[in-house]
């Protein structure tokens, strides 16, 4: 079957989708967006984590069908989608396609680099998805909000605690910007 | 495999009469498992997530009704005061990610033994909203909708459209066992719900059996020793010797199995536990709001 949807702003549509498959298996393997990562397949592990129509998702338990003329947001579409700040620090041209945004990276992203919490990286994605989601919705997560919004995603190299040091300074990073921007 | 995408609830029971061994699919927290790892290949798939009434919900005068595909961190958010035991067992259900996805409909339409919700529904009191385009449309109680292992009262041209919950009006509690905090299959559950209105109290049990099912017996009990010890109107703290008898029927309506999970003797023993702390802390609230209201 054919799949239209809009995947980091960019209307897409693929053909000979398989009734049964995943959104995940279409991001993946039909449009070159590796980002989301294919390991458990029932929902455990999160590293397959998108936002659907602004909806923190696993995209392995969403049929592909059942995303037609919906909004995919994945780990690719981040820097162009994520913090409003570096939304409008760049790309004046006003087009949000994910190759423009190469090398760029939203500030969920710069603060695991900085804060060491990529080990392995299979993890990455989905705890970066997750991790923008809640700083999205809460500006100013306690630890307790934070363990809880990731507790849908494993790290099997278990580097927890280097993973919220990274949320907690995006989340002062974006409290700084804030009041510097008034 | 067709992928049936109805726009409306009228389209969407044409195609179960169409294709009665249609498997529908709203959140896909179970059925894309079972698809993912090859363990289901049905002829058809019925997209439910078109159906825009699904996801809405209204709080009437006595019961709240609720769109089957309204997922559990609506229910956390919106319907803690009115279904405080469903909130409460929501928030248990695997990780937001899930919860965004799985509603109420999808666990009835699952049935497993396991299911979060269900301890929650049994407790409160409801009936189950089910219909078809060739009988109309008719309700289930949920004391009368799981039949079996993973089997359930529906037709198979019927589909689940809301369920209809009891507003509380007393105290509800959900607690469960597993691993950690998150990502848990139950091992065992346990609900309870007061309904100072009636003088009675109402249970769930999830996972102990081969359905979700009520402790009948513990039930009558405490309603019982309630009643004659006139804590009700006293709100007393009630007796330890209650609270242990209450927890001794509740194991023994169990008829657990063992499994990767837990033995049957855990989950036997939990429940008793579980059924106690329950008690106690919905007894609690109800001796507060006692205290900060007194009967006229």
């Amino acid at each position: 079957m054919r799949v239209n949807l809009r995947v980091n702003g960019r209307p897409r549509q693929v053909d000979d989708v398989w009734e049964g498959e995943s959104l995940l298996y279409v991001l993946r393997e039909r449009m070159g967006l590796p980002g989301s990562k294919n390991a458990c397949e029932q929902g455990e592990c999160g590293s397959c984590s998108v936002r659907l129509d602004d909806v923190l998702v696993c995209s392995c338990l969403v049929a592909a069908g059942q995303a037609e003329g919906r909004e995919v947001l994945t780990v690719e579409g981040l820097p162009g989608a994520s913090a409003p700040s570096s939304a409008l620090s760049s790309d004046p041209s006003g087009d949000s396609s994910e190759d423009d945004r190469s090398g760029e990276l939203a500030p969920i992203q710069q603060a695991f680099i900085d804060a060491g919490a990529v080990q392995c990286g299979f993890c990455t994605p989905g705890l970066l998805v997750a991790a923008d989601d809640l700083l999205r919705r809460d500006s100013d997560p306690s630890d307790a909000d934070i363990r809880e919004a990731l507790s849908g995603n494993l790290c099997r190299c278990t580097g927890y605690e280097k993973i919220l040091d990274a949320v907690r300074l995006a989340a002062a990073r974006g409290e700084t910007r804030r009041r510097e921007g008034g | 495999m067709d992928f049936l995408r109805p726009a409306s609830w009228e389209e969407a029971l044409a195609a179960k009469a169409a294709h009665p061994a249609a498997v529908p699919i709203a959140g896909g927290t179970d059925v894309m498992v079972e698809i993912n790892f090859d363990l289901r290949r049905p002829d058809h798939l019925l997209d439910l997530g078109r159906v825009a009434e699904l996801r809405e919900w209204e709080v009437g005068e006595r019961t709240v009704r609720l769109g089957a595909s309204v997922p559990y961190t609506q229910i956390m958010a919106e319907l803690r005061h009115d279904l405080p035991g469903l909130a409460l067992a929501s928030h248990t259900v695997a990780s937001p990610q899930i919860r965004n996805r799985g509603s109420v409909g999808g666990n009835l339409g699952t049935a497993s033994p396991a299911g979060d919700a269900h301890p929650a529904l049994l407790a409160a009191g409801c009936e189950v909203e089910v219909e078809s385009r060739a009988r109309g449309s008719r309700r289930v109680p949920i004391d009368a909708f799981f039949t079996g292992v993973k089997r359930n009262a529906l037709a198979p041209d019927e589909l689940i459209r809301a369920v209809h919950i009891d507003r509380a009006d007393g105290p509800q509690q959900f607690s469960k066992v597993g691993t950690r905090n998150a990502m848990v299959i139950a091992v065992c559950a346990f609900s309870l719900a007061l309904h100072p209105e009636s003088r009675t109290v109402r249970t769930g049990i999830g996972s102990a059996a081969p359905t979700p099912i009520r402790a009948r017996a513990a039930e009558e009990f405490l309603n019982a020793a309630l009643e004659e010890g006139g804590f009700w109107d006293t709100g007393e703290a009630v007796p330890p010797s209650i609270g242990a008898r209450f927890a001794g029927l509740a194991s023994g309506a169990c008829n657990p199995i063992d499994d990767v999970r837990g033995s049957a003797a855990y989950r036997r023993h939990a429940i008793g536990v579980l059924a106690r702390r329950t008690l106690t802390w919905c007894w609690e609230s109800y001796r507060e709001s006692e205290r900060r209201a007194p009967c006229a």
